[in-house]
């Protein structure tokens, strides 16, 4: 946590101030949130918390999904536009499993939901990982030489393999997704609230991203992960077996996603098989903002992609708030590729 | 050996003119052949034929920007939209219900090129900040760049007519046309002629004499020194800028040469359809020239115009026929239960199929990357590479150095 402030409070103080177009990029960004600022004081509090309670729980979906896309940019440069898809198979996978588990809307509720959930995302996530790591052995291991542009060719083609599968299973259409979660609102004095559902998506997600970090930081090949990530060859020198640790970040980075999947589901109670190109981007938007390749940037830039959202959302108007994800995108890339967390990378 | 016998000669080996040859031979002959199998009732098949040539369009000027210079753009429907919509603005009576209050009317042949340099504008407007980021970046900033164009025209509100677009656009008129029998008119010339949906075979005509412009353009551009250039800075950026070549202007010419294509295909497609609306220029359409590039293979443009013609086919004429095929195949293989929806969620054998259309783009990309990725038709440059370095080429398909 504390390198975490350090590192965003040098990413603030290091953006170039002098030229024109920077002071005009700071310019629109304090315009932005001065508006934001005057619009939420006029509606009043209560209104506020029941918005960032959506940007929130949305946040922590869009962290989980850019979780993943940050792992393997770390790892091998690459823009796994599939993980968006991975995600939404999770959901669609977890609700053709759902039946066989016993978990059927209205016959089943209260504490009987513990143990069949947690079995729902086992499942799911292994069988998401799996799923990644497959696209990851046929679709970008043969290329791991080949120039950049070929991979990143496959990944789109693996996004409309995975879209297109999804879209002969079920159609285009959207699928209700049954809702388990609990519908009443936590009071938390006066008239402010915040939705018990939301709250929950938030407890599953940290819990999720808690356990990651961990296994990161502590275990023997998470240790290797972040070696491979700063030096491939070296790492390979060092006696780590590249490709177990390269198929290991996939496998993980899907798990999460498939979680995400089904938190989606839960969440909005309705999934679509081409779901998962748009909010595949939001969650690339979230990991670039937060600095690509940064496994606590992810987490942050996943939140605050949240909370914008659902101000945009909220205060301002619907129809914008997507052009506004994407101009900020664009923006970081232009202004600020390293993100607020994120470090120079060379060029490799 | 008189010269047309040396040209044969010199030229027998080579596929590139061998596929322009037949590629001209076809389109000559194509709305005959057409009109002859169907017993005059073709003119359908033309038009969409002429609507596959802004495909190939977009394909040629994609392939400047990924084949030539080697960026990735995944957002070149953008271009596309800002072409269409420039020429739905110029061309119809739309301003007139803007607070501008005064319609425009410029003439096709004026508007077409307008459109173009709007195009080829939003393109230097956007490469200009984007182009000096790592390739994989600008392939996200375009990707964004995509998403963002037709969001903001479906916002647009009076400017833009909204989500239902801009409609009754003008159409583009010459003092004069033959007719013939393929309208169900007699052979004779006809003055002051407005293209139609009544006479499609002249958008086709037209189609074919803008295709043969481009090609003409982007081939003496490729032959030229900026197109040394763009190949210098796609084989090795670093090296290319140490020899002298200004790498960010030449990737902004590509980006815009390419942006220019697609915002000329835009303009066309717009008096074509005499309508324009946001929904037309998603993601798809940008993967879907991708991959007629990628199939067709990066770098040459008859490859990029043959993958545009077999993607086209597969996507336009095959995948809205075959459903039926199936059905009637599967009924003569006494297969007729296959063509049944059942209530536990198989929808029929004609709706899968229809459904599908993703998952050839997904193999077409992945399968090409995979087992073939100089295309169907590799540019001769990268045939010679081949021969010349073998050992490292198989390594690295260097033709595709981002």
């Amino acid at each position: 946590m504390a390198t975490m402030v350090q590192r965003l409070r040098a990413s603030v103080i290091t953006t170039p101030t002098g030229s024109l177009i920077n002071m005009v990029g700071i310019a629109v960004v304090v315009v932005a949130v001065v508006a934001a600022a005057q619009r939420i004081h006029q509606q009043g509090a209560t209104y506020f918390f029941q918005t960032m309670g959506f940007g929130l729980a949305e946040g922590a979906i869009f962290a989980l999904v850019a979780l993943g896309y940050t792992m393997v940019y770390g790892i091998i440069e690459l823009i796994n536009f599939a993980h968006g898809d991975v995600f939404t198979l999770g959901a669609f996978f977890s609700l053709a499993l759902m039946p066989t588990l016993g978990l059927t809307e209205g016959k089943i509720s209260g504490a009987a939901l513990i143990l069949p959930l947690l079995g729902l995302f086992i499942v799911t996530m292994l069988f998401c990982a799996l799923v990644n790591v497959v696209i990851e052995r046929v679709a970008y291991r043969p290329l791991r030489r080949a120039p950049r542009l070929a991979p990143l060719i496959t990944a789109i083609g693996m996004s409309a393999l995975l879209e297109g599968v999804m879209n002969v299973w079920r159609g285009p259409f959207n699928l209700h997704y049954p809702d388990f979660l609990p519908e009443y609102q936590i009071p938390l004095g006066g008239d402010v609230t915040i939705s018990a559902k939301a709250v929950t998506v938030i407890v599953v997600a940290v819990v999720l991203m808690v356990a990651l970090t961990l296994f990161v930081n502590r275990s023997k090949l998470g240790k290797a992960m972040r070696a491979t990530a700063q030096d491939r060859d070296a790492a390979q020198l060092m006696g780590i077996d590249i490709n177990r640790t390269i198929s290991a970040t996939f496998f993980i980075g899907a798990a999460l996603a498939g979680a995400g999947g089904i938190i989606y589901g839960l969440y909005y109670n309705s999934v679509q098989a081409f779901d998962g190109f748009q909010y595949g981007l939001y969650a690339f938007t979230a990991a670039v903002f937060g600095g690509i390749g940064n496994i606590p940037g992810a987490a942050l830039g996943g939140m605050l992609i949240g909370i914008i959202f659902a101000i945009s959302d909220g205060y301002f108007s619907v129809a914008w708030t997507q052009v506004l994800i994407f101009a900020i995108l664009i923006f970081v890339l232009v202004f600020r590729p390293t993100g607020l967390l994120g470090m120079r990378v060379p060029e490799k | 050996m008189t010269r047309a016998q040396e040209f044969v000669r010199s030229n027998v080996r080579n596929p590139n003119a061998i596929t322009y040859f037949l590629l001209a031979i076809s389109a000559l002959f194509f709305p005959a052949v057409v009109q002859f199998a169907t017993g005059g009732s073709g003119d359908y098949l033309v038009g969409l034929a002429a609507d596959g040539g802004v495909y190939m369009l977009m394909a040629i000027g994609l392939n400047v920007v990924v084949g030539f210079a080697g960026l990735l753009d995944l957002g070149y429907a953008a271009f596309f939209a800002i072409g269409s919509y420039t020429y739905a603005l110029v061309a119809s009576n739309h301003l007139g219900v803007t607070p501008i209050g005064h319609s425009l009317h410029v003439p096709f042949w004026l508007a077409l090129f307008i459109g173009m340099f709007v195009a080829a504008g939003a393109g230097a407007l956007l490469g200009a900040p984007t182009l000096r980021l790592r390739g994989d970046y600008l392939a996200i900033v375009t990707l964004g760049f995509g998403e963002i164009v037709p969001r903001v025209f479906r916002n647009g509100g009076v400017w833009t007519g909204g989500v239902p677009g801009i409609s009754a656009l003008d159409v583009p008129k010459l003092p004069g046309w033959f007719v013939g029998p393929w309208v169900g008119l007699d052979f004779g010339w006809v003055p002051d002629f407005r293209f139609t949906s009544a006479n499609l075979t002249a958008y086709y005509v037209l189609m074919v004499v803008l295709i043969t412009f481009v090609v003409i353009l982007v081939n003496n551009l490729h032959g030229s020194r900026l197109g040394r250039a763009w190949m210098a800075v796609r084989e090795d950026e670093t090296a290319a800028a140490a020899s002298g070549v200004n790498t960010v202007t030449i990737k902004l010419l590509a980006f815009s040469i390419g942006a220019a294509t697609s915002g000329f295909a835009g303009a066309f497609y717009g008096a074509k359809l005499s309508y324009v609306s946001g929904e037309n220029f998603g993601f798809i359409v940008s993967v879907t020239v991708l991959a007629m590039v990628v199939l067709g293979g990066m770098g040459n443009i008859p490859g990029a115009m043959l993958g545009a013609i077999v993607l086209y086919f597969i996507l336009f004429w095959l995948l809205p026929n075959a459903p039926q095929q199936i059905e009637g195949l599967a009924s003569s293989l006494g297969l007729g239960w296959l063509n049944q929806s059942t209530p536990d969620g198989w929808p029929g054998i004609a709706e899968v199929v229809s459904r599908s259309k993703y998952v050839i783009f997904g193999l077409i990309l992945v399968g090409i990357m995979l087992l073939r990725p100089q295309g169907l038709l590799p540019s001769q440059i990268r045939k010679q590479e081949l021969k010349h370095g073998e050992h490292e080429a198989i390594a690295a398909p260097r033709q595709l150095q981002a």
